[in-house]
């Protein structure tokens, strides 16, 4: 078992406050993902969680014991770090058995666990060498085992893959979710790479500005974002958001003029919406079609287009100026300057009010099985 | 592309494009060597005619008492010198002078650094006195030493002695050899400090907090994280100090004159005291010579040891 909760976690450096009341329930088994822009406040939030930084105010409990103000090591908890943190004089066989004879397990039980870490991690072949003899991949790999053997209860990763070329990133992050899978333990990952959110995590934390702005699985984050931070923070490319005015509202959604030109009715809730009030509509690139010029009564100017091969991403200039993001099939042939017509999915498009928090929709997207 | 072949020495202009690189860059190489020689040549007659003169001092007898008698004498004063019963006591001193300043500077510095590496109030200004003696010419700190700490009338030391109502010491004829180690490691230990405390700034703190992490306390960290860390610096102290610490001179000079007996002297003051005292120049120059020798030995086993550790790559 390895709950971990967090209730009220407050972090100041002087008078610069970190982290500002944090609540967080983690559940066994779980693989958390911390994501936010930089000085957000995740890897404050982990490695108070690790007790590498003493937190201000407020408690951490593993397993309903506080560990709040116990030493590191005492704590059941393994981290990964981002400079993976190796010991350069020590061999990999030695890095990784380095807390075993510190906790003065005995010979036979550390080579057995080492062996089965360096199985695991298909490193038999290196145990013998120096970390600075390694490749990063290794290096990484390597880190991982560190905390393997120890068999803690909840694994930390700060940032781990951002020292890794963009190939490697991508095997070790199927290896990570692997690992997550065979080990069937409790996992926090911070990272800024909402790809490596998306894709590892069961449920995904957004930071800002040291405090949660929501937290969801990944597909709740992506149909469902709470507020206008967590809508543009999450998707590739971001999703584009266009001002406009209520004109109307009933039962099946409200009616916004937008000011780029079309009057659009987004399938939200009604209440609480005035006429006159001034909203934003959120729409991801990938609910966006460009048709025709005379197809639509929405247009813009096609500004670069940027060729992927599977999809093209258009950038798309309105009347008014406001850039679209859209995503075109790999075959778009548009070019620079063209005039073309706009059609949104209005029902994926979101609603957002002047505070910037989502107006619920009508219609919630199906949770994955 | 002109395929007509060039006769050499007769190049043009119009060659061949790499032709006139090369030959540019030849002309370049020998301007260099123009440029540089005047240094290299002052550099070698800056050593070569010492050398070569106290080889020729060496081979004669050379006394300054009996200026007209310089007669080839072979290698006599190369015999005399070594069966000096100073010599051996010369050799002795030299090696325990340099090995226990060695062991205290880099023990306590190591130590200071690892202290002072910590965050407290006043750690600027504690650092730059850790530094201070380092500034402070041999001489004058030997006769403070001498005469405000270690004076078994007036110094410091022996008011400490007093207090505790002990017998003050009189340093530099009970233990003058431990006197001068004292000395010379209070003016060196400012220099290991300065090496070790940068290197302390190098440890990579990610490592501490892992290991902080995998259960280590602050000896396990000092012990497998901090010296591993400072195997490297450490080599460096060694190696420059040794090549010091051979020829200390100043601070034996001005306390105990290489005495009492033969008990402080080494080398360096050996060869001072034949040649300006015994005014042996000759039997110096042997000496001299042959201390050359030694510490071309011990820095030939000093590049060996140390140089494998500094480009042995992390």
């Amino acid at each position: 078992m390895a709950d971990l909760t967090i209730t009220n976690l407050r972090k100041s450096y002087g008078d610069v406050e970190i982290l500002k009341g944090i609540n967080l329930a983690i559940k066994d088994h779980e693989f958390v993902v911390f994501v936010g822009p930089s000085g957000c406040g995740k890897s404050t939030l982990l490695r108070s969680i690790a007790g590498l930084e003493e937190v201000t105010s407020g408690e951490i409990f593993l397993d309903g014991k506080e560990i709040t103000e116990l030493a590191p090591a005492k704590r059941d908890l393994a981290m990964v770090f981002q400079s993976y943190a190796l010991y350069p004089h020590m061999t990999v066989r030695k890095n990784m058995s380095f807390a075993l004879e510190l906790a003065g397990d005995s010979k036979d039980v550390i080579n057995t666990k080492v062996t089965e870490a360096a199985r695991i991690l298909e490193l038999e072949p290196l145990l013998e060498r120096k970390p600075k003899d390694l490749s990063g991949g290794q290096r990484q790999r390597v880190a991982i085992g560190r905390s393997i053997v120890r068999n803690p209860k909840v694994f930390l990763f700060d940032e781990p893959l951002s020292n890794l070329d963009a190939a490697l990133r991508i095997q070790m992050r199927l290896e990570l979710a692997r690992l997550h899978h065979d080990l069937n333990a409790t996992m926090i990952y911070v990272t800024h790479d909402q790809v490596e959110a998306m894709t590892l995590a069961d449920k995904v934390v957004v930071l800002s500005q040291g405090q949660i702005e929501q937290v969801g699985s990944p597909m709740e984050l992506y149909h469902h974002p709470v507020n206008q931070f967590v809508a543009g923070f999450l998707g590739m490319p971001k999703m584009s958001f266009l001002p406009g005015k209520v004109v109307g509202s009933d039962a099946d959604g409200v009616d916004v003029e937008l000011m780029a030109g079309p009057g659009v009715r987004v399938p939200v809730t009604s209440e609480g919406v005035s006429i006159g009030q001034k909203v934003t509509l959120g729409v991801r690139p990938e609910h966006i079609r460009v048709t025709a010029a005379d197809e639509s009564d929405f247009h813009g100017i096609l500004d670069i287009a940027e060729h992927l091969g599977s999809d093209t991403f258009c950038y798309v200039k309105t009347d008014t100026k406001e850039t679209l993001t859209v995503r075109t099939p790999g075959d778009f042939s548009g070019a620079y300057g063209d005039r073309i017509g706009l059609s949104l999915d209005l029902q994926h498009c979101h609603l957002f009010d002047e505070q910037g928090m989502a107006i619920a929709k009508l219609n919630r997207a199906p949770e994955p099985a | 592309m002109k395929t007509t072949p060039l006769h050499s020495g007769a190049k043009s202009v119009s060659d061949d494009s790499a032709e006139s690189v090369s030959g540019i860059a030849k002309t370049n190489a020998r301007i260099s060597r123009y440029m540089v020689s005047p240094s290299v040549l002052l550099l070698l007659v800056w050593m070569v005619v010492p050398l070569s003169m106290t080889i020729y001092f060496s081979l004669i007898r050379y006394n300054l008492l009996y200026p007209d008698d310089n007669g080839f004498v072979g290698l006599e004063n190369y015999e005399y010198f070594l069966t000096d019963e100073g010599f051996g006591a010369g050799m002795s001193n030299t090696l325990l002078l340099v090995g226990a300043v060695l062991l205290i500077t880099i023990v306590l510095g190591v130590l200071i650094s690892v202290l002072v590496n910590q965050r407290f109030w006043g750690q600027g200004v504690v650092r730059v006195l850790l530094i201070s003696p380092f500034f402070i010419m041999p001489t004058v700190s030997a006769l403070i030493w001498k005469n405000l700490l270690l004076h078994p009338v007036s110094g410091v030391f022996a008011a400490i002695w007093t207090f505790f109502g002990a017998q003050p010491v009189d340093w530099f004829s009970e233990y003058p050899m431990l006197a001068i180690i004292i000395i010379v490691s209070w003016a060196w230990l400012p220099f290991a400090i300065l090496l070790l405390m940068t290197a302390m700034q190098s440890l990579d703190q990610e490592q501490q907090e892992a290991a902080r992490l995998d259960g280590a306390g602050p000896w396990a960290l000092f012990y497998h994280l901090t010296l591993p860390h400072l195997a490297r610096p450490i080599a460096v102290v060694v190696m420059i100090e040794t090549i010091f610490l051979l020829s200390i001179f100043a601070e034996i000079f001005t306390t105990t004159g290489g005495g009492p007996g033969y008990e402080t002297t080494n080398l360096a003051f050996l060869i001072y005291s034949q040649a300006l005292l015994q005014f042996d120049v000759g039997m110096a120059s042997a000496g001299g010579l042959i201390a050359v020798v030694l510490a071309n030995v011990a820095a030939f086993f000093l590049v060996r040891l140390v140089g494998k550790s500094l480009t042995d790559k992390n």
